[in-house]
């Protein structure tokens, strides 16, 4: 997980250097704040992996002497097929289509929406053989 | 149905394992079959058949936005063509860009190639987040539909470019549905991307095989999380970006009206921080496969695999900070900032080619469809490469800039990648798809015509910039003495349409008369060789032991197992075919 971790803090630290030296040089201002923020997104996930990395048990996946049957166990969970993602999408599909040919629509779209996502949520609750 | 993936202990009462030997590790549900036919496309979470949906879609858009760019070299035959009205003209370069970059290159490489092959290649039963996996295709395909409904909408599709450039691009500047479809087609696919940047951070990091180190990712792997992390970069900056100039067009703002007290340069600055990156993002996963390609038919292990996973980094690292010089020309930018930025990506571009070649470098190199294209891929891109070192300096791009040499620049580069790099992959995994092979003699002539055309269109362009010859026009004057080298282009271009004749009929005669695959026909290298093709559900019920980044080749070849892994101290590239026969099969360690 260390490594993980490094690859975002590097990415972040690259971006403040680079957001520094921008700023000193131009004195613009969108360009430094995408710049600062893309510094932030590498930074964040990158502590608290580094963070995590110093507190979780080691993972069979960074141990290069690892065999196969050291992953044994639950790998995760995967939701076998589900109509959610697709009525969820159409619900996008509406909110968006709505913006251009009628604003009155978006309720009922961001209504799909919502409750596709309550869908989904539902059957991640229910969990097991749904 | 959900599915608890269990890997069995393995601790088992016959005594410890043989390192080497296969270990059972997937003991799924046995009814994991779920719906089939139209129901099962539109809810399978499985990312093998997410991954097929995608690159099927992203292929049929491709094959819209090539006709488009035929009939767009078929009005500029003629300085006075009148294939098309000057306004539809505008529209079929506008969706022809749009179509391409955000609708085929990206979601090609992160949705189709890389959703299936990345969870195969890092041993992973699916992506981390199956059914975000599956809305992002949902939203991919909404957002493709949206943006091609705007041929059917009065006032027709949005025609100021695939940039859309701000005073242009503001309502009273482009009235009409045709716009706003535009905007929420990219704001629905920039999600879709931001999605799987996501569920692929999280499926690199947390799903890898036990053994399967950082380090021991095939390359296309690495280029992918790289990817990924720079999508997670760029695409919410030009949702930003969408999201106010929709504002301006309908609710009253002047962000990028200079009326109301906006700046238009804005728009320019939030999109092209999204626009180079996307770049990138479109070129980094090609450049991956290109490197899982070559190693397998040069059968050696790639050569500087750190140097090369670096070099991915840097770039996309530093792509990150060039956007402006796309826009030299405004004049408000800091130049020799850019300027330097953009020279610094050839270095590690450099390094990339270096060890392409290194990689062939003495190989046993056979010359089957994906190295063809592979090899194919070098020779272009390294043109477009070129070609974008020179642009990258401000004199020359204040001549040459929004000519023809531009479109040139950037057409070598994309169709490089996205085309010949990205049918490399198609011909190189293909198989794994389907458990059937393609044809190579017909895979060879689509790989010739290609080529050729290539050279035959973009060449040409070349000149045709550095004479003047700006771009986006739909007609030019008779007397410039343009008219024969854009005749030129557009029989190249027409060859490079004829090429795909090929590739269809490829498909088809595969489809009609299976030529059955196996698991591994190319003598891989990674895990995603040792699995059934089609790959069964879940991916595995076997892993071999992973102690390099080329598993299947050490099991398959163990006397010439992948010497030196990249773990220790001296690490580099394995000298695999540096193994002299009879010598000791030495495990890694």
């Amino acid at each position: 997980m260390r490594l993980e971790a490094r690859i975002l803090i590097f990415i972040g630290i690259f971006f403040a250097i680079i957001g520094v030296i921008y700023w000193y040089l131009s004195y613009e201002d969108s360009g430094t704040v995408m710049l600062a923020a893309a510094a932030i997104l590498g930074l964040l996930p990158g502590g608290y992996y580094l963070w995590w990395s110093r507190h979780m048990k080691p993972r069979p996946s960074d141990d290069p002497e690892a065999s196969i049957g050291e992953g044994s166990g639950t790998v995760g969970t995967f939701p076998g097929s589900s109509i959610w993602p697709f009525v969820m999408g159409m619900g996008a599909f509406f909110v968006g289509l709505s913006f251009v040919f009628g604003i009155w629509f978006v309720p009922v779209a961001a209504g799909l929406l919502i409750g596709a996502m309550i869908g989904a949520t539902v059957e991640s609750r229910r969990g097991g053989e749904v | 149905m959900t599915t608890l993936v269990e890997r069995p202990d393995l601790t088992s009462p016959d005594g410890p394992r043989r390192p080497d030997e296969p270990v059972e590790v997937d003991q799924h549900h046995p009814h994991h079959e779920g719906p089939t036919g139209l129901l099962k496309w539109l809810t399978s979470t499985d990312h093998k058949v997410i991954g097929l949906s995608y690159m099927i879609t992203s292929l049929v858009l491709f094959f819209i936005a090539g006709v488009m760019a035929l009939i767009i070299r078929g009005q500029l035959m003629d300085p006075h063509g009148t294939l098309v009205s000057f306004q539809t003209y505008n529209e079929l370069f506008t969706m022809h860009g749009s179509l391409m970059l955000y609708l085929f290159a990206g979601p090609f490489a992160f949705g189709g190639l890389a959703n299936y092959v990345v969870p195969l290649q890092i041993g992973a039963p699916d992506m981390a987040f199956p059914r975000l996996n599956a809305l992002s295709y949902w939203l991919y395909l909404s957002g493709s539909i949206t943006m091609l409904l705007g041929f059917f909408v009065a006032g027709g599709a949005a025609d100021f470019g695939w940039v859309a450039y701000a005073p242009l691009s503001e309502a009273v500047n482009s009235p009409g549905a045709g716009a706003d479809l535009w905007i929420v087609a990219l704001a629905l696919t920039g999600f879709s991307a931001i999605f799987t940047g996501v569920n692929l951070v999280a499926t690199i990091f947390y799903l890898r095989a036990p053994g399967m180190t950082m380090f021991r990712m095939p390359i296309f792997t690495w280029n992918m999380l790289v990817t990924a992390i720079l999508i997670l970069i760029a695409f919410p900056v030009l949702f930003a970006a969408l999201l106010l100039l929709f504002c301006d067009r309908h609710f009253g703002t002047h962000i990028f009206t200079v009326q109301g007290g906006g700046v238009p340069v804005l728009w320019q600055n939030l999109f092209w921080f999204f626009g180079h990156p996307e770049v990138y993002i479109l070129a980094l996963p090609f450049f991956g496969v290109v490197t899982d390609v070559i190693p397998v038919f040069s059968r050696k292990p790639v050569f500087g695999y750190r140097g090369m996973v670096f070099a991915t980094m840097t770039i996309a690292a530093l792509s990150t900070g060039v956007w402006a010089h796309h826009m030299f020309t405004t004049g408000v930018v800091l130049l020799p900032f850019f300027s330097a930025m953009s020279y610094a990506i050839a270095v590690p571009t450099g390094i990339k080619f270096f060890n392409w070649i290194g990689t062939m470098w003495r190989g046993q190199i056979t010359f089957r469809t994906p190295m063809l294209f592979s090899v194919g891929f070098m020779l272009v891109f390294l043109f477009g490469g070129v070609t974008g070192v020179l642009l990258a300096s401000p004199p020359v791009d204040f001549m040459v800039h929004d000519t023809y040499f531009v479109v040139a620049h950037f057409h070598q580069v994309l169709v490089a990648t996205t085309v010949f790099a990205g049918f490399a992959g198609f011909y190189f995994w293909y198989p794994k798809m389907f458990g059937r092979m393609l044809r190579e003699g017909l895979g060879k002539l689509h790989f010739w015509f290609l080529f050729i055309g290539f050279w035959v269109t973009y060449m040409p362009q070349y000149v045709l910039g550095l004479w003047g010859m700006p771009r986006r026009v739909a007609s030019y004057p008779a007397t410039a003495g343009w008219t024969t080298l854009n005749v030129v282009s557009s029989i190249g271009a027409f060859i490079i349409g004829f090429s795909f004749l090929f590739f269809l009929i490829n498909v088809f005669v595969s489809w009609r008369k299976p030529v059955p695959a196996g698991s591994n026909p190319w003598d891989g290298h990674g895990l995603e060789w040792f699995t059934s093709s089609p790959p069964p559900h879940h991916n595995y019920t076997h892993l071999p032991p992973v102690r390099s980044e080329r598993p299947t080749w050490d099991y398959n070849h163990p006397e010439h197992r992948t010497l030196v892994t990249h773990e220790g101290p001296g690490s580099g590239s394995g000298p695999g075919e540096g193994a002299p026969a009879g010598a000791e099969p030495v495990g890694a360690r």
